[in-house]
């Protein structure tokens, strides 16, 4: 699905190349300021590198319409956005932004669910507990049905009980509908559960090769 | 009953008390503004005294070129002091769309007031043409202020949300959205609500000019009316050209979101 070659981004990275498998989970693993998140953000070009090249789909992501890239990969932020308004709204505002067809309140209550979150959907969104709003920004990135989901500790703020359920789920989604899944995390447990294909970017290095584990 | 009373230098020497008696309450609780105070008196004073024997002479010498002159210069020093009043450093993009979006809404709204509105002849006479010219230019200077802040603040302050906007494939101005309609209600307020107290909580100055020179106070309204509504158009397209055009300067060609930290003009950093 993506092609990183020669990748360089200030003293942050250096990265000789990278490929990422389509319809597969691959994780990103590395300590703290290695730039797992810089990566993470190239590949929807929200950050461009200095030099080197990414190709998404066999065509170079500077060749294409930035906006349209994030619509098909869609990034979910560390700390996730909750925008002022209802439960509904926030669980609404992918599509809306993204200028796709909204959906019925049916669809937002099963999303919820898939993310193990039971809330009224005209509740204050601003209201919710940290984990609530993590979950409810995960629901709206599944909502929007994207080709490929970029996550970024989509579960730093979960218990471990939940993790387990909210990963196992997104992946299970994932699977099912032959996403391509990348996801960043601090959790070697939950890669070595999870991924197909592991990257792992050591501080200021070039990544150690990756390792198939299926 | 008509004419206005002029007044003797003696009288004028007279308004001063009110600077001294500010000056000694100031002095006796130890506020050191006294400076301050003086400055700004002696400066009033003195650009009033250039400014009504200018008048004097462009009322006697009609001439579209100094008319034209005096409107630009005009400009020049309201642009400059949108620049100055803003606490935070500009880009200088910023500064050419601040420029820009001043010179177009109040020019265009200039023209409409003189020529349709107001219907003056000839198009350049200065006893019309300057301080209507003033009122629309001072106002727009106000209001892009207000909105050259709030905008540039709130990219700033904001940029998560405008960033995880983009995450999800919202186009720059969709992510900035309510950024953008923010800077602009902030900046045409002031102007909404200054026309709800107009005629009870207060007189406006043009008004209260004409009733003194002895027009009547019905022709005296007619132009109060017309003026604010001169105004309120012009800050409002002022304005709106400043939004439209300034929130891009955020972005770059990738529709990546490219804001640094507001510097104050000392040099440090705002928050």
């Amino acid at each position: 699905m993506y092609d990183l070659k020669n990748i360089k981004f200030k003293d942050i990275l250096d990265i000789k190349e990278i490929k990422i498998p389509r319809a597969r989970i691959t994780c990103i693993v590395g300590e703290s300021g290695s730039g797992k998140t810089t990566l993470l953000r190239m590949l929807n070009n929200l950050t461009s590198p200095d030099s080197g090249d990414i190709s998404y789909d066999g065509q170079s992501i500077f060749h294409i319409d930035p906006v349209i890239l994030r619509r098909k990969a869609v990034m979910l932020p560390q700390t996730p956005a909750i925008f002022s308004g209802t439960v509904r709204d926030n669980l609404l505002i992918g599509l809306k932004l993204s200028q796709k067809l909204e959906v019925s309140d049916e669809e937002l209550i099963k999303a919820m669910e898939m993310v193990r979150l039971s809330k009224d959907l005209d509740s204050d969104a601003d209201l919710l507990s940290g984990g609530e709003k993590q979950r409810l920004a995960i629901a709206r990135v599944m909502l929007m049905d994207p080709e490929v989901l970029l996550l970024d500790e989509p579960s730093s703020a979960l218990d471990e009980y939940t993790e387990q359920i909210v990963i196992s789920t997104l992946v299970e989604y994932a699977r099912d509908k032959k996403k391509t899944m990348v996801m960043v995390t601090h959790s070697k447990k939950i890669a070595r559960e999870f991924a197909d294909e592991i990257i792992e970017i050591k501080k200021k290095n070039m990544p150690m090769p990756e390792r198939s584990l299926q | 009953m008509n004419g206005v009373i002029d007044l003797q230098m003696w009288q004028m020497a007279a308004s001063y008390i009110f600077i001294v008696i500010l000056l000694f309450i100031v002095k006796a609780r130890g506020i050191s503004r006294e400076k301050e105070i003086i400055i700004s008196s002696v400066r009033m004073t003195l650009q009033l005294i250039i400014t009504g024997y200018a008048l004097i002479f462009l009322f006697d010498n009609a001439n579209p070129l100094l008319t034209l002159l005096v409107i630009a210069i005009m400009e020049a020093f309201a642009i400059n002091n949108v620049y100055k009043r803003t606490k935070m450093e500009l880009t200088r993009q910023l500064k050419k769309i601040i420029a820009l979006s001043m010179l177009a809404g109040t020019l265009s709204s200039l023209v409409y007031f003189l020529l349709v509105v107001v219907r003056i002849n000839p198009w350049y006479d200065p006893r019309y043409f300057i301080p209507i010219a003033g009122m629309l230019v001072g106002n727009s200077m106000t209001g892009i202020s207000l909105g050259v802040t709030k905008l540039v603040e709130n990219m700033y302050t904001q940029r998560h949300m405008v960033e995880s906007a983009l995450m999800l494939g919202a186009t720059p101005k969709l992510a900035a959205k309510e950024i953008i309609d923010g800077a602009f209600d902030s900046a045409i307020l002031p102007t909404i609500n200054s026309m709800v107290g107009m005629g009870i909580v207060f007189l406006p100055g043009m008004m209260t000019g004409q009733i003194l020179s002895g027009t009547s106070p019905v022709t005296a309204i007619e132009y109060q009316i017309a003026i604010m509504l001169g105004i309120l158009g012009s800050v409002a397209l002022t304005v709106i050209l400043f939004v439209q055009l300034g929130y891009k300067t955020f972005f770059n060609e990738r529709s990546q979101l490219t804001v640094s930290p507001p510097t104050k003009r000392n040099g440090k950093a705002d928050k």
